[in-house]
């Protein structure tokens, strides 16, 4: 996790601290700076810390009233003002900071924090939490600055030093709430209010913002929180979606991904994700244009497959794991609402296939000894990247319980590859076949490569052009008039080439079914399957 | 002081999460009574495509004789026309007629 994102400096341009103006417990208002000194200390009632120092506070506004204006600052509401007032005899005046604006403002993590300032609003000294030998250099200072022997005080019955408590204005979803109010909020995107008498959820639903299914309201806190999730600027902008070619910023992304149901430390593998997919090369709006419903398939790999809990064994590719269901619905919804792209607009799939609405695993590296899909992309192996495909159906079974040779194994993947778009589909593109555990232990005990799996499928797949015809039986195939190169016998294997089956490895421990996910166009006209690093953030 | 961003008396404030384009009702151009000027036919490159816009063509040389036609052609459909041709479309022509397929 980054560092939180400080939108209050502790000085303000001119060097001194923040002005600001607070009702106290009697109703007067007080504004600082006061034009003399003053001692600022931030309390809560429910703080051990507080308590402790509640006498000392006083005590400095008996001794030193007259010279120096010495205000606590209270979080609390009445109620806990008033038990404060009461349980230590105050007689010093307790601000209201109950919205914790000004505590927010001066960046008070803990509480109590006291300030001395002096008569031009500079800070002079600050205590957080207790000291006794830092109360008694207060003291001191104080006494200089009124011109009177500071009080004779027992330090010794005072404990040395005591930490304080945390400030409510640092409290999870209050610290998000009071960045998102401040004028430096990094939030840009439009604000929509929907009314009281209205539910969100319907609303949602109403302006077409949703996939179908319900989505997290992306209120303000929400999207901060998101936020933190990255290092990067919210307002950078990472992409430009079609079919709107709209620009994707950062804070853009963070919103579709807390809709999707993201949580923070997601985000940078939507980011990338998002990047890769509106590259030329995946050409994302061909990809969600065509009649044939294609959809991003996003795989991830490296490190942060375990750092956000991804699933890449049982059920890898269905539901139940909410790193994978909703990094990929969040793509998705980046597609929609930010890009424009929509069922019936620019979306023209046909039948529309459900990886539309999420489909994203990670590949189980630590199980294969074959080198992960990343590094054969070009990574490292310690990098985390994404990478993203295309699919128009899938994942198609392949059943083999039964196969006990290597050779055998492959021999089933490519009967099944054979029937990929349609058995008289040949000389195509990119595929992507998920390989689970148990056939993958067939292939490596005799020690089979990828390389040697792609080989045996072109091999089992290739056949005479003149197979391949369009005939009586289907109307699919080759145009009789039209004989390929090399003749009507020359064998024209499945894929038009080897690199274009990706092997990656996922699912269970138990059970002997890999999975074919069939590809859509590809090569520059078409869809190439696009990585993208993931940043780190640590 | 009321605080309450996104839950209070207003109810609750979500962040636009779309490019926040306006919403614009587009307009139909004003069709003209006659077909005069230049006709772009525009093969976006699917599969006899080309046959429909042969056939429209022919059509239109007998019927409009005094209308120059022009064809234009992209380069894939699976992408959008780019931007040198929508404005070679847009100066050359006063209709353009698109051919889909599928």
């Amino acid at each position: 996790m980054n560092e939180p994102r400080r939108s209050a400096a502790l000085q303000d341009d001119s060097g001194g601290l923040p002005a600001f103006g607070l009702r106290d417990n009697s109703g007067e208002l007080r504004s600082f700076p006061t034009a003399r000194s003053a001692l600022l200390c931030f309390v809560h009632e429910d703080c051990e810390t507080s308590n402790l120092s509640m006498p000392l506070i006083e005590r400095a506004h008996v001794e030193f009233g007259d010279m120096v204006d010495v205000w606590a600052i209270g979080q609390d509401d009445a109620a806990g003002t008033a038990k404060l007032v009461e349980r230590h005899g105050l007689t010093v005046p307790v601000l209201d900071d109950s919205a914790l604006l000004v505590s927010f403002e001066y960046d008070i993590e803990t509480v109590p924090t006291v300030i001395l300032a002096d008569d031009d609003g500079y800070e002079v000294r600050r205590i957080v939490g207790f000291g006794r030998a830092d109360w008694d250099h207060l003291f001191e200072d104080l006494g200089a600055i009124a011109g009177v022997s500071p009080p004779d005080i027992d330090w010794s019955e005072w404990p040395e030093s005591r930490p304080g408590c945390g400030s409510l204005s640092v409290l999870p979803g209050t610290y998000e709430r009071l960045v998102a109010q401040a004028e430096r909020s990094p939030l840009r995107a439009r604000r929509i209010e929907v009314g009281a008498g209205d539910d969100v959820m319907e609303f949602l639903f109403d302006q077409g913002l949703t996939d179908g299914l319900p989505v997290v309201p992306p209120t303000p806190e929400r999207v901060l929180r998101m936020l933190e999730g990255t290092r990067r600027d919210p307002q950078e902008v990472v992409a430009t979606v079609p079919p709107n070619m709209a620009p994707a910023t950062i804070e853009k992304i963070a919103i579709n991904a807390v809709m999707a149901g993201c949580r923070p430390e997601y985000l940078p593998v939507v980011v990338a994700a998002v990047e890769a997919m509106c590259t030329d090369e995946y050409n994302i709006h061909g990809v969600s244009a065509t009649t044939m419903g294609a959809s991003p398939v996003v795989v991830v790999n490296g490190p942060i497959r375990h750092r956000i809990g991804m699933n890449m064994g049982l059920g890898a590719l269905g539901h139940g794991n909410r790193a994978n269901a909703t990094i990929g619905r969040a793509v998705r919804l980046v597609l929609r609402n930010i890009g424009g792209a929509k069922p019936g607009g620019t979306e023209r799939s046909t039948l529309g296939n459900p990886m539309k609405y999420t489909l994203c695993f990670a590949e189980w590296e630590e199980r294969s000894p074959w080198e992960p899909l990343h590094v054969e992309r070009g990574f490292e192996a310690g990098d985390s990247v994404v990478t993203l495909f295309t699919a128009t159906g899938g994942p198609n079974l392949i059943v083999d319980q039964t196969s006990r040779s290597a050779a055998q194994v492959a021999g089933s993947f490519g009967l099944v590859l054979e029937g990929v778009h349609h058995p008289r589909a040949h000389g195509m593109g990119d595929v992507v076949l998920v390989v689970c555990p148990e056939h993958l232990d067939t292939l490596w005990r005799e020690g089979w490569t990828k390389e040697q799996v792609r080989a045996c499928i072109q091999e089992l797949t290739s056949r005479p052009a003149r197979e391949l015809l369009r005939d009586a039986v289907s109307g699919a195939g080759l145009p009789p008039d039209r004989v390929p190169e090399g003749g009507l016998d020359r064998p024209i294997p499945k894929f038009a080439g080897p690199e274009y089956i990706h092997l990656v490895v996922a699912g269970a421990d138990a059970g002997k079914f890999s999975a074919v996910l069939e590809g859509w166009a590809s090569g520059p006209r078409g869809s190439m399957p696009v990585s993208r690093k993931i940043e780190e953030v640590t | 002081m009321t605080t309450g961003l996104t839950q209070g008396m207003q109810g609750t404030v979500i962040l636009d999460p779309t490019d926040e384009r306006e919403p614009l009702r587009r307009q139909l151009t004003t069709r003209p009574e006659h077909i005069v000027g230049t006709v772009g036919l525009l093969d976006i490159s699917k599969p006899r495509g080309n046959v429909l816009l042969d056939r429209l063509e022919e059509r239109l040389r007998a019927r409009l004789p005094g209308v120059e036609l022009r064809r234009y052609a992209k380069l894939t459909f699976t992408k959008p026309a780019p931007d040198d041709l929508r404005r070679q479309i847009a100066e050359e022509c006063q209709f353009v007629i698109e051919a889909l397929a599928d």
